[in-house]
């Protein structure tokens, strides 16, 4: 098992490694200029030069690149171009709200959508089943800004239940913290509840044919027993398998979201430094988002062998 | 068990806890864009130039009929022969760590600004000497007369000369100063500054307000919040539903098509604050074909008309106006010379000039930012009207700093360059031909556009030489009849923006940039 | 990484009789047949734009902006008469028709759907094909493979749109680039689970010559898996679409596209909503087709799934 997760984790390093390259020659390709942008309306080809310079960005792409690859290996991930702070700073002070976004998303959409895919499995073909069904696949059909909008329409402007905005740390009180999280939360698990339900669905009942429920059932044993207990838990690989992709995916949606809720989370973050073109921010949240990507996917392999006795490593 | 002493002390703590409480005002605010960059000197950016208004106090300000008025400065002299100008501060003028502001700080920062504002580029033509008598009071000598001396060090819009410490002063003005220490009436909260999310201010304890009243950017500068929040909100939807929810007291540019909504909310009060407004403006690239050509540059000036753009970008005729004059109506300079004919959708005179000009129907590049809601309709405008007037044109769409980027490139259209871009200036900015970048027409040493017309530069040196008031408004005319020969850009029209606040917020100020000072919360 | 979604489990070549039942067993599929027809009408609606009472979609008309749905506006043509124009579903804030837009909106999400999913699974098909068999090159194409499905979708759309100057073309490969990696993934397991397989052992030991071997006995086992994940690439596309147009970085905001059509729309939500509801419906109601025709093909063609 340690050998595994050892050999895992080394393996993990040339994808890394490959996204660092990619996202690094991306940028360098891209047409926009930092430099310009930092210097506004009214400055002249000269001191655009004269930024670029200070930047370092007037150097071949080859010196740039060694750079900032040997400081990313002794742990400094640089500077922003804008904001006179540091990468990890910057990072630091935005991963809260986008951690506990995404944990009270899947928090919802687990809740939800496990228990209403079971449903609809075990009252296969029933309406149950049709609405639980129809549901998930609408849900992949909106797109997320739309359900923020009728969210907040109906929640907070025209029934006052929420805030419409914004986002308040942990520290300040769990109130207000959780108040503010709701509608984003709700609104981004919308598209998880539909896979997770769905993919809960087909794989309980995939087992509900297999033999050994029908022993357990000729066995008279109860139906929410046999639900929970035995299909469930054999079903649970593809299950966890679905939550673990949608939790590395969750961040497309983030983006979003924090748009429209006004969170200043990683999502905003990462497309206003892009919009802004701030590579060494750039660089740093893709690299990030990759290595958690990884990270996650590791994760989901170990937890097979937890729920699946047959799966070894 | 409790002494008497220890339950009265306690209950004092109690009291002064809870009147403190009560004194305590915070306010919300939601401005029209992020502030990621914090020094003035170094960006032009209208957020950065509001945020240095917080932090910094300037030598100069101007009033709200457009007088320049002394701020830090206390008292000055001008010798007869307007080349010897004696500057005395203020008592009692600290920087925020307490320390004195200083003569020396102040020609520092004077050297900062100057280096990077077109006023202050074109002020240090004629300064001979900077020099500081003693602690408090400073001399300048002038090489020639210029009204641009004192008017320059009360500019209200960016780059605005804020005086900083010297130590701060001294940064390159290529880099971003690191230390953000002013000696203006609202401190910053560092360790609260999460670009992206929020920033922090918090009332000055030691400012020393001047005694006149507030006017305009001048008089006293006295706090009445003690803490100021400018908040990121990019939805403008979500901001104004947040202001009307009172989840938040100002939103500083709303969008116009929501102002109907903010109007029929009792709660929520329109604040006219800045008159002068702001203006739309099309920019021609100068250097490359067709618009090398003056007589395809006025043709553009033939075909287009303000109407079109300010209905499609404001909407409101409340919140617009169309104006000819370059130097903004309403201002000392407004004048419609030179003007007759132009801006009226004459698409017929348009055609005929291309046609004489020999315009191979080339598509003509127009560069169209999306993501900025105020500049996003200007462009299917321009491209409507300019193909009625016998153009081709080729609209690229992107976002806002790939405009930026791309339209400081001087490379041919085919290899990433651009032919036309659109934006809008302060009004505040653009007052007279020195200060209107646009007008700069110096060839490679013009912003970007690159115009290049000696007559036209031999105006602005001359309005620059220029004190008497009388004589500069010939000279602007001159300089507007000249542009209709060869226009370096065209005016689209002006227009307002109203700050947007719940009614128990008073006392805003008549202003060309949003300030907090005299601002109250009940 | 074996993260990827089980759901499509590699189809062995069914035999020639059931395939002649195929078509039948498609058609009776409610899922199939509804979405199907869906999609249908849309498509039609696309092409007829010009003759559905639709305006010029581009044309702006700046005095009367922001007018809600049922408006009647003159127009007067050339000769000098006038005739009235009803809005149906309004003006947006240029003064642009939203029916004509909506309607022409169908073209561009329609073709930008077939594309992306064309284009990302014919690529994917190659780079798949290749991986898994040429052995030499297996491991580095799925590192880059893997390097690239780590960043998230999103944001890489965000920077290859940034690369080009933005524009339908730059859209559409900005939406391509991320599936690309999960068609190859598929592909490569078809492959990798095929050559397994006794008789294509068999065929490989006889010396069949590689391209007939992939015509043969490998690219049909690919085609049904591959039709189900082009379906649902097509119905992410829309999406994906809409998603960058309301972030402001997607096709030019003058095309209308139904994304485009919304993200105009969005500012004035409270008091305009029908800017963001028309399109919205047309939006769903296109991606519920694709997604219903994408679930009916996978049950239909995957024998493990049909009967459920």
């Amino acid at each position: 098992m340690l050998g595994y997760i050892l050999r895992r984790l080394i393996s993990a390093i040339p994808v890394l490694v490959i996204v660092a390259v990619l996202v690094f020659l991306m940028l360098r390709f891209t047409p926009g200029d930092p430099a310009a942008v930092i210097a506004g309306d009214n400055a002249t080809s000269e001191q655009i030069a004269l930024i670029r310079n200070r930047l370092g960005l007037d150097q071949p792409i080859l010196t740039q690149f060694t750079i900032w690859a040997g400081n990313l290996l002794t742990g400094n991930l640089g500077e922003s171009f804008f904001f006179k702070k540091t990468i990890v700073e910057l990072i630091s002070s935005r991963i809260e709200p986008t951690l506990s976004l995404a944990f009270a998303t899947m928090l919802i959409a687990i809740c939800v959508a496990i228990p209403l895919g079971v449903l609809a499995a075990y009252k296969h073909g029933s309406w149950i089943d049709r609405v639980v069904m129809g549901f998930s696949v609408l849900g992949f059909s909106v797109p997320v800004f739309v359900i923020g909008y009728l969210m907040i329409y109906l929640f907070a402007i025209t029934l006052g239940w929420f805030p419409v905005q914004g986002y308040q740390p942990l520290s300040q009180g769990f109130a207000g913290y959780a108040q503010r999280l709701v509608l984003p939360a709700l609104t981004l698990s919308v598209i998880y509840i539909a896979l997770i339900a769905r993919m809960t669905r087909a794989s309980v009942l995939e087992v509900l044919n297999e033999d050994y429920i029908r022993t357990a059932r000729a066995k008279g044993q109860v139906e929410r027993k046999i639900l929970f207990r035995h299909a469930l838990k054999n079903a649970a690989v593809p299950i966890v398998t679905v939550v673990g992709i949608g939790i590395a995916l969750l961040i497309g949606g983030v983006v979003v979201t924090e748009s429209v809720f006004a969170i200043p989370g990683l999502g905003r973050l990462t497309v206003d430094a892009v919009l802004a073109r701030d590579y060494p921010t750039i660089q740093a949240v893709i690299l990030l988002f990759s290595g958690v990507y990884v990270g996650i996917n590791l994760l989901i392999d170990l937890a097979y062998s937890l729920f699946d006795p047959r799966i070894r490593y | 068990m409790m002494s008497r002493w220890t339950i009265a002390t306690a209950a004092a703590a109690l009291l002064a806890g809870s009147s403190m409480a009560q004194a305590q005002t915070t306010m919300k605010v939601v401005m029209h864009s992020d502030v990621k960059i914090v020094d003035p000197i170094w960006t032009t950016a209208y957020i950065v130039r509001n945020h240095g208004y917080m932090l910094y106090d300037t030598l100069f300000s101007m009033t709200e009929k457009g007088e320049i008025k002394p701020q830090m400065v206390d008292t000055f002299t001008e010798s007869p022969d307007k080349l010897t100008y004696k500057f005395t501060l203020r008592d009692g003028l600290l920087w925020h760590d307490g320390k004195p502001v200083t003569s020396e700080d102040c020609i520092a920062s004077i050297k900062r600004w100057a280096a990077k504002d077109p006023v202050g580029q074109k002020l240090m033509t004629f300064v001979d000497a900077m020099t500081a008598d003693d602690a408090k009071s400073f001399t300048v000598k002038l090489k020639s007369p210029t009204g641009l001396l004192i008017f320059g060090l009360g500019k209200p819009s960016s780059n605005v000369p804020f005086m900083m410490p010297k130590r701060v002063a001294d940064t390159d003005p290529n880099t971003q100063i690191s230390e953000f220490i002013g000696s203006g009436p609202f401190v910053l909260k560092t360790d609260e500054w999460k670009p992206g999310d929020k920033i922090v201010y918090t009332k000055f304890k030691d400012y020393k307000p001047r005694s006149e009243p507030a006017d305009g950017l001048s008089g006293g500068k006295v706090v009445k919040i003690d803490r100021i929040e400018w908040l990121a909100v990019t939805d403008q939807q979500q901001a104004v539903n947040a202001l009307l929810a009172g989840e938040i007291d100002m939103v500083e540019q709303p969008a116009f098509d929501l102002i109907p909504l903010l109007k029929s909310d009792s709660k929520i009060k329109l604040w006219n604050y800045n008159p002068l407004g702001l203006q739309y403006t099309m920019r021609f690239n100068s250097t490359q074909p067709p618009f090398d050509n003056a007589k395809v540059r006025q043709a553009v000036t033939y075909a287009l008309n303000q109407k079109d753009f300010l209905e499609a970008t404001v909407g409101n005729p409340d919140y617009y106006q169309e104006c000819k004059a370059m130097f903004v109506c309403g201002s000392p300079l407004a004048t419609e010379k030179g003007m007759d004919g132009l801006l009226q959708s004459n698409f017929k005179k348009s055609q005929e000039l291309l046609k004489e000009a020999g315009y191979d129907g080339k598509p003509i590049v127009l560069l169209h930012s999306t993501d900025l809601q105020s500049l996003t309709n200007l462009g299917p405008v321009a491209k409507q009207l300019l193909e009625k007037g016998g153009f081709k044109v080729d609209m690229q769409s992107s976002d806002w700093q790939t405009v930026v980027s791309r339209r400081v490139r001087k490379d041919p259209v085919d290899k990433g360059g651009w032919n036309l871009m659109q934006t809008s200036w302060v009004s505040a900015d653009i007052l007279n031909p020195v200060m209107a970048g646009f007008f700069n027409a110096s060839c490679d040493k013009a912003g970007f556009g690159w115009p290049c017309d000696e007559k036209m530069e031999k105006l602005r040196d001359d309005f620059a030489r220029e004190p008497d008031p009388a004589k500069q408004k010939a000279i602007a005319e001159a300089v507007q009849v000249r542009w209709a020969e060869s226009p370096t850009h065209v005016h689209l029209g002006q227009y307002n923006v109203p700050i947007a606040a719940r009614s128990n917020i008073t006392g805003i100020l008549t202003a060309p940039a949003p300030v907090f000072w005299n601002v109250e919360k009940k | 990484m074996s993260a990827e979604p089980t759901i499509l489990a590699p189809v062995a070549a069914e035999p020639p009789a059931s395939r002649r039942r195929l078509f039948g067993r498609l058609l009776t599929n409610p899922s199939v047949a509804i979405g199907g027809f869906v999609l249908i009408v849309m498509a039609v609606i696309g092409l007829l734009a010009p003759v559905l009472g639709t305006l010029d979609p581009t044309a702006i008309n700046p005095s009367t902006r922001n007018r809600v749905p049922g408006f009647e506006r003159t127009i007067r043509a050339d000769d000098g008469s006038n005739s009235t124009f009803k809005h149906r579903m309004g003006t947006d804030s240029l003064g642009r028709d939203v029916f004509s837009r909506v309607v022409y909106g169908a073209r561009i999400s329609l073709v930008i759907a077939m594309t992306v999913a064309l284009a990302s699974v014919a690529i994917g098909l190659v780079i798949g094909l290749v991986a898994g068999y040429v052995r030499w090159l297996d491991g580095p194409i799925m590192r880059v493979m893997d390097g690239l499905m780590a960043i998230p979708g999103i944001l890489l759309a965000i920077a290859v749109v940034s690369l080009f100057r933005a524009g339908l073309a730059a859209v559409v490969v900005a939406i391509i680039v991320p599936e690309i990696p999960r068609v190859v993934r598929l592909v490569r397991s078809v492959v990798l689970s095929v050559r397994e397989e006794p008789y294509v052992e068999a065929a490989i030991m006889a010396g069949t010559r590689v391209p007939l071997l992939m015509a043969r006995h490998i690219l049909p086992n690919t085609v049904a898996p591959l039709i189900v994940q082009g379906t649902f690439i097509a119905a992410s596309a829309i999406l994906v679409e809409a998603i960058l147009s309301f972030l402001g970085i997607g096709i030019p905001p003058e095309t209308p596209s139904w994304g485009n059509i919304m993200a105009e729309g969005r500012n004035l939500f409270r008091v305009f909503p029908h800017n963001i509801l028309y399109p919205g419906v047309f939006l769903g109601l296109t991606v519920l087709a694709v997604n219903m025709l994408g679930d009916g093909l996978r049950d239909t063609l995957d024998p493990k799934m049909a009967g459920r």
